[in-house]
């Protein structure tokens, strides 16, 4: 055997060895993710795609900083139970401005890709105080601390201006006042709201989230649940393809 | 300790030490406040206590020579300890996880304790603390034996083993307030991403300098897959980080990748973590220990070569099968379904391979212990192996996905193979490297096999039966033609098998402080003499 041999000799050299693992390793990564970026087809088009406000992207990463991914998927399969149970099975287009994406690996809760408007803010903020006093055998942490702690908003505006760098579309405007709209979107009644509105659009959820005097983390949180599966209309309006 | 080292390598620690303190001034400084903050005070203390550990030892007289015809064992050493201490706090940390499933409102309103915050604290302190001081340590002590060499030098071992704990310390202190790059098994944020590249290139180098310095023409298999396990964990790990940072004053960070090129990159690095650092380090760890345990030779050398490469070849491919029936194109999970079969061909190939080096030594594996550890561990990677290509199906995984099977798939792994070939190859290292005739208690070996058995059985199976259940429920519809139950009645019907599955863990966290004692008693014990693999002064190339 010619190659048993060619090994005898391969396995006397460390670096040979070395390039050899790496060129073997590659391969895979290379055939499947490569052509990710290339191929138009993989991310649909969508012409309503929506970015998040800065509000919702401070809820987002509060979303991320308590691990909330590491129970609840954001990703509907194109399975019927689950489309019927969910709604519409998840687009690639839905995160495709998801730095990172959430789409999870477990369901120790539902999945919530598109939890958006299906429950109301008060109904957030007491399921996240105690999940228990409105689903009574929930075994969800209660995060009551979210309604206690203010939100920061001082660099919002570096966080908008580091996902445009990633293709992201903000713009200027955005980046300029993403720490005032972060506020402004929680306190309707207030002189920046209409900058919001102007640079979010009119579909904004535009409203107090939480029944707090001053914006809290709460409020952000919410803001970011609302707006779950609202990034775009497409999959609601698309022709679906067969599910299994 | 510090005191073997020589004169110029005590000049060199002082000055990293004192790089590692300014490192860490200079994190501090910068974020000002905050958890990087705090992770650059972490560093800034490291640096000067190793500073003055040092320094209280510079000028002391030189190690004699006579150290350098021996094997250098202290690295691996403390690798054991760190491990074992790891071991102990991850699974733990576990043993609450699981709890807290159960009872829910044991977080007490604390953020740092609450489910998200901790469960990473739990499977990166498992993986990459326990698991990867583990291959460090082993590593160390396998590529000395099989090349007849000492370490190429005494002071990277150090800065490996010490940077690498940093690394652990940073990320695990790092999701308890709050920073995370939500990339599962890849949480870390861009600073610790960064100082782990560094350390992991030191490993590199070292491991190959003392390859070069072998006195045997071949390098052994074990060498091999320590070798895969280094090289493709750097690369997945620096494909994997890629994030930009929202400014180098704070801790936050954003994926280059978003969406589904995002979800691909994560489980091709997430289902490889498991490739080439659950697989490819601990089979590297099984290559060396089981036949010199069981003193038979490896059953098949051919086999070897082909299960090695297929299992680097295959694996990176199967990444995409968790991520069945998702917005990912149907060609990339077809892609990854059929490897995930094929990889079967190869796992089996090494599970085989280590079984039938057990034959004319069943003896052994019935009244050794230690040994038994490795046999079951052989058993396991071929279970789970199977297991993982079974749910790599598509419709298998359309049950099996987001339930608790796949918790407890993993489970199967990282107990029943992970953990029971690392504990095989640390009684088998421990008396000789402290110079001890056997390991203090027989006895004790074997209460922390049955309790670590034991606890593997009942946490596996209760695992199936959550998940299957779950699957079952979620897609059972009733004669109306409905969905027949609501998600939290799947919830509730999960409790027994929660708490059956916190027993599981009660019992092998009671094995693993059983065997932490009798490591503990063993290194404080009466020295005796330990046959070693003697080391050859010169090289043969």
């Amino acid at each position: 055997m010619s190659l048993f041999k060619a090994h005898y000799n391969l396995e006397k050299k460390s670096i040979w060895l070395v390039i050899g693992i790496i060129a073997a390793a590659s391969v895979g990564g290379l055939v499947e993710i490569a052509p990710l970026f290339t191929i138009d087809q993989t991310v649909e088009t969508t012409p309503d795609m929506r970015v998040y406000t800065p509000l919702e992207l401070a809820g987002r990463n509060i979303y991320i900083r308590e691990g909330c991914y590491a129970c609840h998927s954001q990703m509907i399969r194109t399975l019927r139970d689950e489309v019927e149970r969910y709604g519409p099975y998840s687009l690639a287009a839905e995160s495709q401005y998801d730095h990172p994406m959430l789409w999870g690996s477990k369901r120790t809760g539902p999945d919530i890709a598109r939890l958006g408007g299906k429950y109301s803010d008060e109904w957030h903020a007491a399921h996240l105080n105690n999940p228990r006093d409105v689903v009574p055998s929930s075994i969800m942490p209660a995060y009551s601390w979210l309604a206690e702690t203010g939100l920061d908003v001082s660099d919002l505006g570096a966080h908008l201006a580091a996902l445009r760098a990633l293709g992201v579309p903000y713009t200027d405007a955005m980046i300029e006042n993403a720490s005032t709209d972060a506020l402004a979107q929680a306190t309707p009644d207030s002189d920046a709201a209409s900058g919001v509105a102007e640079r979010y659009g009119e579909t904004t959820n535009m409203r107090r989230f939480s029944s707090r005097k001053t914006v809290t983390e709460l409020d952000a949180l919410i803001s970011y649940l609302q707006i779950l599966g609202q990034m775009t209309q497409t999959a609601y309006t698309a022709e679906p393809k067969e599910v299994e | 300790m510090i005191a073997q080292l020589s004169r110029t390598e005590r000049q060199w620690a002082a000055v990293l030490a004192i790089l590692l303190a300014l490192l860490g001034l200079t994190m501090a400084i910068a974020a000002r406040q905050g958890p990087m903050a705090v992770h650059g005070f972490m560093a800034l203390a490291l640096g000067v206590g190793l500073f003055i550990a040092v320094g209280s030892v510079l000028e002391k007289p030189q190690p004699a020579t006579s150290r350098l015809a021996q094997y250098y064992d202290d690295p691996t050493k403390v690798g054991i300890a760190l491990a074992m201490a790891w071991g102990l706090f991850a699974m733990g940390i576990g043993l609450w996880v699981a709890a807290l499933m159960v009872w829910p409102d044991a977080t007490f309103g604390h953020a740092w304790m609450s489910y998200g915050r901790i469960r990473p604290v739990h499977t990166t302190g498992v993986i990459f603390a326990f698991g990867g001081n583990a291959l460090i340590a082993t590593s160390f002590h396998v590529m000395q034996r099989t090349s007849r060499t000492r370490l190429a030098d005494q002071l990277s071992p150090w800065f490996v083993l010490v940077g690498y704990n940093l690394f652990l310390v940073w990320s695990v202190t790092g999701y308890m307030m709050g920073v995370t790059q939500s990339k599962e098994y890849a949480e870390p944020e861009w600073y610790a991403d960064i100082w782990l590249v560094v350390v992991w290139v030191a490993y590199l180098v070292l491991y190959l300098r003392t390859l070069a310095r072998r006195a045997e023409p071949h390098i052994y298999v074990a060498n091999w897959y320590y070798l895969a396990f280094i090289v493709v964990v750097a690369v997945l790990h620096i494909v994997n980080g890629f994030a930009l940072p929202v400014s180098f004053a704070g801790a936050k960070s954003y994926t280059v990748f978003s969406g589904v090129q995002d979800a691909m990159v994560q489980w091709w690095y997430g289902h490889n973590a498991v490739a080439f650092f659950m697989t490819s380090g601990f089979l590297g760890m099984l290559y060396y220990y089981l036949p010199v345990r069981s003193q038979r030779p490896i059953y098949s050398y051919r086999l070897s070569i082909l299960s090695f490469w297929g299992i680097t070849f295959f694996y990176l491919w199967v990444g995409s099968h968790h991520l069945h029936y998702t917005a990912l194109p149907h060609w990339v999970q077809t892609l990854g379904m059929t490897f995930s079969i094929m990889l079967l061909v190869p796992s089996w190939a090494s599970a085989g391979n280590a079984i039938a080096t057990l034959n004319g030594a069943w003896g052994r594996v019935r009244d050794d212990a230690t040994l038994r550890f490795m046999f079951v561990a052989a058993v396991f990677y071929g279970l789970s192996t199977f297991e993982g290509s079974f749910m790599a199906i598509r419709p298998v995984n359309a049950l099996s996905h987001y339930t608790d099977w796949t918790v407890g798939h993993v489970h199967s792994g990282a107990l029943g193979w992970l953990a029971m070939v690392t504990f095989g190859a640390f009684y088998s290292t421990v008396p000789l490297i402290w110079g001890r005739k056997a390991m203090y208690s027989a006895q004790l070996i074997e209460w922390h096999f049955w309790l670590a058995l034991a606890g593997l059985l009942t946490y596996v199976f209760s695992l199936w039966n959550a998940g299957i259940t779950q699957g079952l429920m979620w897609r059972t519809y009733n004669a109306a033609g409905t969905l027949n139950y609501s998600f939290i009645e799947s919830i509730d019907a999960m409790r027994p098998y929660y708490i059956a599955r916190f027993l599981g863990g009660v019992l092998f966290l009671a094995g693993i402080c059983v065997g932490a004692v009798n490591i503990w008693l063993t290194v404080r014990g009466v020295r005796g003499q330990a046959p070693d693999r003697p080391l050859a002064l010169q090289g043969a190339e």
